[in-house]
């Protein structure tokens, strides 16, 4: 097999690997979205949290000597996500529910304004340099010829690859299976009837802030150990990202949520790898505003129906 | 067949949105098991009163009390909780689920929701499980949906998507319900049909009705006691007999002077 072709791949799989955590990100900002209608501009900041907290874990895990290494994944993934969750549940509470049923400008300068606070809170308690993130897991299989270009899998985008399925999966059936998923779709659908029907609405809002944060803590312990470098200012662009991620496949649908991810980590992939890595937010921004123009409600998304 | 207290107690009940004053020291009383509608012209403020009830709105002023206790301000949530439940003017159906889906939502609040019941499937959580399937199943059987309860609710006729409201409302079994112009868009056949489920629902389900309601002969012909309102404020109140021969209201309905 020709060379181009294990090069393709090998950006494919990159792509894929970068979009599957935007997806993470993506769906947090999707499912507010789509019960209450706000973009949560803080919950870039979220997942930035996420790695920081995943990071502490670590070094303290290995503080007490433990060196096995599922255990210290494992354990980096369970601290950062109780604890970004209680973050998520903290900023709706905070800077959020008071704000709720004025004009819908009101929450989103409050997410900005906490998006900044946020950002500077993790800066100044531990300084905006960047910090390494211990490298847990090396090695990879390569696909292809031996002398020749081949493809490389890293075992890192294989748990990449794993832990978003896993976590995807999940979701899927929580949403289509359970009670509380069940009542998380009325919200979507209708958030003020089902508070008449004697659902506690606020008390969804607040859970979708937590699966939202939780998913961004996935995404932030994964994309910190993958790049292994993490600093207060990652959440700015993987937030820009994964909202552009949410809004490509239609903002409030979770499947669009994901599929949006995926391309717009291949369409960056494919950019660096065949163009210039210069140019690969200017053409994945502007694969957004092409979308835009023609399917405003993005992928699949459901057309906007006027009231009458 | 009306007890001595009311099950539903409004007084002094006001409602301001800024300068303009909605509803204006609106009172009326709903024994156990009566029919009452409330009538008016069209913006006399009687949507804003069923808001205000439903902790849709937060009245400026006045006092409900609903089977004993005070519940002005309380949010929608927990007055449904305790029992008054209602439809609005247009459908609000949840359009995306299933029509067993919907009537499954309604009874959220009093079934087990612990997340770890539901994965381990305990035995509580599936004898509630039976129990709202069991409800729902009722429910569709009374107001003639069963074949359709798999079928998304926007796909069900304007009359059946009319109905499934009616058995949403009722699996939550409440002990008011509420119906804001249950007839608005139905034909004579169906709110005939109309008439006689809403009859059968108080003689069989110990349950009172609150209506809003514009058809005339329908209103006549079901209520016990009739409110109207004209301007958010309380015009006359009686059984239908004397409120037609109201003065006031001819005058109001007819615009005469």
């Amino acid at each position: 097999m020709p060379e181009s072709l294990f090069y393709f791949i090998q950006q494919l799989l990159n792509g894929l690997t970068v979009g599957s955590t935007y997806a993470l990100i993506a769906i947090g900002y999707t499912m507010v979205y789509g019960i209450i209608g706000m973009i949560n501009f803080a919950h870039g900041e979220v997942y930035m949290i996420g790695s920081y907290i995943a990071f502490t874990a670590i070094a303290a895990l290995a503080l007490f000597g433990i060196e096995f290494l599922p255990l210290l994944i494992i354990g980096a993934f369970i601290v950062s996500m109780i604890v970004t969750s209680a973050y998520g549940y903290s900023i709706e509470r905070v800077a959020y529910r008071p704000l709720r049923g004025g004009n819908r400008l009101i929450p989103l300068i409050s997410a900005i304004g906490m998006s900044i606070f946020l950002q500077n809170l993790v800066r100044l308690a531990q300084g905006s340099r960047d910090i390494a993130m211990p490298t847990l897991i090396t090695g990879g299989v390569s696909i292809g010829p031996e002398d020749a270009f081949n493809a490389n899998l890293s075992y890192m985008q294989m748990i990449i690859f794993a832990v978003t399925l896993i976590t995807m999966t999940l979701l899927t059936l929580f949403i289509t299976r359970s009670r509380m998923g069940r009542a998380c779709r009325a919200c979507a659908e209708d958030l003020k009837m089902t508070n008449l029907l004697g659902i506690n609405t606020n008390g969804i809002i607040a859970l979708t802030f937590v699966i939202g944060a939780a998913l961004a803590a996935v995404a932030g312990v994964l994309l910190g150990m993958y790049y292994g470098v993490i600093n207060p200012y990652i959440g700015f662009m993987a937030g820009l990202k994964a909202f552009t991620a949410a809004v490509l496949g239609g903002i409030g649908s979770i499947p669009g949520a994901v599929l949006g991810g995926l391309l717009l980590g291949v369409t960056e992939a494919m950019t660096a790898g065949y163009f210039s890595s210069e140019y690969k937010d200017v053409v994945a921004f502007s694969l957004l505003i092409l979308v835009l123009l023609f399917r405003p409600s993005g992928i699949l998304g459901r057309p906007e129906v006027e009231k009458v | 067949m009306t007890s001595t207290t009311p099950l539903l107690e409004v007084s002094g009940l006001t409602m301001r949105f800024g300068g303009l004053l909605a509803v204006d020291g609106v009172a009326l009383n709903v024994f156990p098991q009566q029919i009452v509608s409330m009538i008016g012209p069209n913006g006399a403020g009687k949507t804003t009163v069923f808001n205000c009830l439903t902790g849709f709105y937060k009245p400026s002023d006045g006092k409900i009390i609903f089977r004993g206790e005070e519940i002005q301000g309380l949010p929608g949530f927990k007055v449904a909780r305790k029992g008054m439940i209602r439809t609005f003017q247009h459908v609000r159906l949840f359009k995306e689920m299933t029509v067993l889906e919907n009537l499954l939502i309604a009874q959220h609040q009093s079934m087990n929701t612990n997340m770890l019941a539901g994965l381990f499937k305990t035995p509580s959580y599936r004898r509630s499980e039976k129990e709202a399937m069991d409800r729902a199943a009722y429910w569709l059987e009374r107001v003639d949906l069963k074949e359709f309860a798999n079928r998304k609710a926007n796909t069900l006729a304007y009359g059946q998507q009319r109905r499934l409201e009616i058995a949403r409302c009722m699996v939550t079994q409440p002990s008011l319900l509420m119906l804001d112009e249950p007839a608005a868009g139905l034909n004579p056949r169906e709110t005939e049909d109309l008439k006689v489920l809403i009859a059968e629902l108080r003689q069989n389900h110990d349950l009172t009705i609150l209506l809003i309601e514009h058809d005339m002969k329908l209103v006549m012909s079901i209520s016990d006691h009739i409110v109207v309102i004209n301007q958010g404020c309380p015009l006359a109140q009686g059984t239908p007999e004397q409120v037609r021969q109201n003065p006031d209201v001819i005058k109001a309905y007819l615009g005469e002077t």
